[in-house]
């Protein structure tokens, strides 16, 4: 099972990134393996449509559940439909995160906000 | 130039303001009022209320729509090249087919003409109406954008392109507020800008906005002080006075036209001292243009 997580750079220390589609990196942790990867997020500059695009990246790394401190409507209905399991993450670390989620000290993420949609003018 | 206050002309003067409630209805409309035959545009498509004043008669409703992409998936082999060709990232690819998010599309085409498959094709979609009808001698064209939509320039567009409008004549553009794509839309085709402001720190700021944004379209532009009070500092005059923009008129802050608004009477039909004060104004951007 593949856990993807919005971290704040691309090392295996990372701390979780506030921001699911603005995050610099996502940390993929493969469960069966225990090995982790980093991937970079390409709509973390984008005008608009950041969670969008951003949700496209973490559809494409097979992620099947996704720890974030927060996550936008568009965002939340790509990931959503595609079966991914959206968890509510801690401030702090990446792996400490994973860690409580594997233990199932985590629950779902239960507030969607409106995400900040720009440039749709 | 002469005739522009007799109807002998033909041009477009887009009211605009920055901040919102600073007076761009009220002066477009009352401009509108003493120029006929004259055009009333409210290109205010989030919330028009122009048409309050007017109460036009002989209205003909027309639906604006935009073209947005839909795939079929049969055709379709999930290469998601649309999906990296969208700059608007109104496109994504899962669970083996391509799901559009219209409110983000900006209705460019290019998905459906970089497919490879040739699988995307596109389909009107409504976002609003245009409301066009007449109060006497004033065409008067609303644009009503549809609850829930985002993006309102497609109705503006339609509606600065829709020709009701007498042969000879001005236009008057009121502009929606602020000095986002929708404003810009609105003054493409001035020809002059009436610039709407009020004496306060919030009006002067947003004022500032929207003169960088004439001057970025070099459009030639004055200013119109609001709600001026007597013997009290005007931090909108003195940033003009500062800049050497040029103010076109004073509308004092005033009982008798605030009520009149409120109303929805248009002022210069009801007093002569406002129809003189609103002649003034219109002199003065003769002057001008």
């Amino acid at each position: 099972m593949k856990i993807i997580v919005p971290v704040s750079d691309n090392t295996d220390d990372s701390n979780v990134d506030p921001s699911l589609s603005r995050a610099p990196y996502y940390m993929v942790y493969d469960s069966e393996t225990g090995a982790s990867e980093s991937i970079s997020n390409s709509a973390k500059d984008s005008p608009s449509g950041a969670g969008v695009k951003a949700a496209q990246t973490i559809v494409d790394a097979g992620a099947e559940v996704l720890l974030t401190v927060r996550c936008g409507d568009r965002a939340y209905n790509v990931l959503n439909g595609a079966g991914i399991k959206i968890m509510s993450a801690s401030p702090g670390k990446a792996k400490d995160n994973i860690d409580a989620y594997l233990k199932g000290n985590l629950s779902e993420l239960d507030t969607i906000h409106e995400g900040h949609h720009h440039g749709a003018n | 130039m002469k005739g522009i206050t007799t109807g002998q002309i033909k041009m477009n003067i887009a009211v605009l303001s920055g901040k919102g409630g600073t007076g761009k209805t009220m002066v477009s409309v009352n401009l509108a009022r003493i120029t006929v035959p004259s055009v009333y545009v409210d290109c205010d498509v989030e919330e028009p209320n122009g048409h309050l004043y007017f109460k036009p008669e002989d209205v003909v409703c027309e639906e604006v729509s935009v073209l947005v992409p839909k795939s079929d998936p049969d055709k379709c082999n999930g290469c998601r090249e649309c999906v990296r060709f969208c700059r608007f990232n109104a496109l994504v690819f899962s669970l083996d087919r391509l799901t559009v998010f219209n409110d983000m599309c900006h209705s460019c085409g290019g998905c459906s003409v970089i497919c490879p498959q040739e699988a995307i094709t596109e389909y009107p979609r409504t976002i609003g109406h245009l409301e066009l009808g007449r109060s006497g001698d004033v065409y008067v064209r609303t644009g009503i954008m549809n609850i829930g939509e985002v993006a309102g320039s497609p109705i503006i567009s339609r509606l600065l392109d829709v020709n009701t409008s007498p042969k000879k004549g001005i236009t008057f553009i009121d502009c929606p507020p602020g000095s986002s794509c929708m404003v810009m839309e609105s003054i493409k085709d001035a020809d002059f800008c009436l610039l709407v402001t009020e004496p306060t720190i919030f009006g002067t700021h947003n004022l500032k906005m929207v003169v960088e944004l004439v001057t970025e379209f070099d459009k030639p532009f004055g200013v119109i002080l609001n709600k001026t009070v007597e013997g009290e500092a005007d931090p909108s005059e003195e940033y003009c006075l500062e800049n050497h923009i040029p103010i076109i008129g004073r509308i004092p802050f005033d009982r008798e036209l605030s009520n009149l608004s409120s109303e929805a009477k248009i002022a210069s039909e009801e007093s002569v001292r406002f129809e003189n004060l609103f002649q003034s104004i219109l002199d003065n951007i003769s002057e001008m243009v």
